[in-house]
C-alpha cells in the first residue's frame, strides 16, 4: 500500500466520520466546525487529484468564507443545543431509514458498472494547475465568468434587501 | 485510484446530506447539509475528469479541463446562493424567533 492509498483512505475515512458528526451533532457551532473539517478532507482528495486550484478555491470560498458566513450567524441568534426541541423520534427514524434506502438504490445500481479498469489518475497531470485553467477560464469561459458576476451583484442586492430591516 | 472508490465515497457524502436533511429541524443546519451534498457532487466531477484525462492522454492535451471549470462555477453559484439563503434565515429568526422549519407552516392556513 502506497502513500497514495494511506492517504486516500485517511482522507475518506475523514471526510465520512464528520460528515455524520455534522448531521449527529446538537450543537449548531459544533456542527459548522465539522463541516469545516469535511471541507478540508475534501480539499486533501483535490490536491491528490493534482487539482491544486480547486483545492485552494475551495479552502478560501467554502471554510473561508461560506463557514465564517454561517458562524456568524449562528452566534447572531445565539442558539446552542436546546433549541432544537427533540420531538417525534419516529420522524427521525423515518428520515434515517429514507436516506439509507438512497444508499442502498445508489450502491446497488453501480455495484456492476463496467468501471473495473477505469482509473483517476491521482498526483500527475496538469489540467488542474492554475495555469491551464486560467486559460480555459478565460478563453472559452469568459462570457459566463463575466455573467457569473453579474449573479454576485445580484445576490448581494438580494441579501441586503431581505436582510434589510423593515 | 480506481474510479468506482471515488464514485462510492461520493455517494456517500451526498446521502449523509439527504439524510441530515430528512432528519434535522433547524434551517441552519439544513443548510449546511445541502453544502455538503454539492461537495459530494464536485468531488465525483473531479475525480471523472481526471478519468477521461487519463483515457484521452496524448490525443486531448486538455480533456477534463470543462469539469474543473464546471466545478469552479458551482462553487460560485453555492457562494451567492448560500448568501442569500442565510439572509433569508435572518429574516425568519426576526419575524418567528425561532429557525425550526416546523414553524414555517402560514401556507397551510
Amino acid at each position: 500500500m502506497g502513500m497514495t492509498q494511506i492517504l486516500f483512505w485517511f482522507l475518506s475515512v475523514l471526510a465520512l466520520f464528520s460528515a455524520i458528526m455534522v448531521v449527529v451533532s446538537k450543537n449548531p457551532v459544533h456542527s459548522v466546525l465539522w463541516l469545516i473539517a469535511v471541507f478540508f478532507a475534501i480539499s486533501g482528495h483535490y490536491i491528490l487529484l493534482n487539482a491544486q486550484f480547486l483545492a485552494i478555491v475551495n479552502l478560501i470560498v467554502y471554510a473561508g468564507a461560506i463557514m465564517v458566513l454561517f458562524l456568524f450567524v449562528i452566534m447572531l441568534m445565539n442558539l446552542n443545543s436546546d433549541t432544537e426541541p427533540q420531538k417525534n423520534k419516529w420522524l427521525k427514524i423515518a428520515g434515517v431509514i429514507a436516506g439509507g434506502a438512497l444508499l442502498l438504490v445508489f450502491v446497488a445500481a453501480l455495484k456492476n458498472a463496467d468501471l473495473k479498469n477505469q482509473m483517476a489518475e491521482v498526483t500527475n497531470g496538469d489540467i488542474g494547475l492554475i495555469h491551464n485553467l486560467g486559460i480555459a477560464l478565460f478563453k472559452d469561459y469568459v462570457v459566463p465568468f463575466e455573467i457569473s458576476s453579474v449573479l454576485f451583484l445580484s445576490a448581494m442586492v438580494g441579501a441586503v434587501v431581505i436582510g434589510k430591516k423593515e | 485510484m480506481p474510479i468506482n472508490y471515488y464514485i462510492f465515497l461520493s455517494v456517500a457524502l451526498f446521502c449523509i446530506g439527504v439524510t441530515g436533511v430528512l432528519t434535522r429541524r433547524n434551517a441552519i443546519i439544513i443548510f449546511m447539509c445541502v453544502e455538503l451534498m454539492l461537495n459530494s457532487v464536485n468531488l465525483l466531477l473531479v475525480a471523472f475528469s481526471k478519468m477521461h484525462h487519463l483515457a484521452l492522454i496524448g490525443k486531448h492535451a486538455d480533456a477534463g479541463t470543462n469539469a474543473q471549470i464546471f466545478v469552479f462555477f458551482i462553487m460560485v453559484v453555492a457562494a451567492a446562493e448560500v448568501s442569500v439563503g442565510l439572509a433569508i434565515i435572518v429574516m425568519m429568526y426576526r419575524n418567528t424567533h425561532s429557525v425550526d422549519v416546523n414553524f414555517l407552516n402560514r401556507l397551510k392556513h
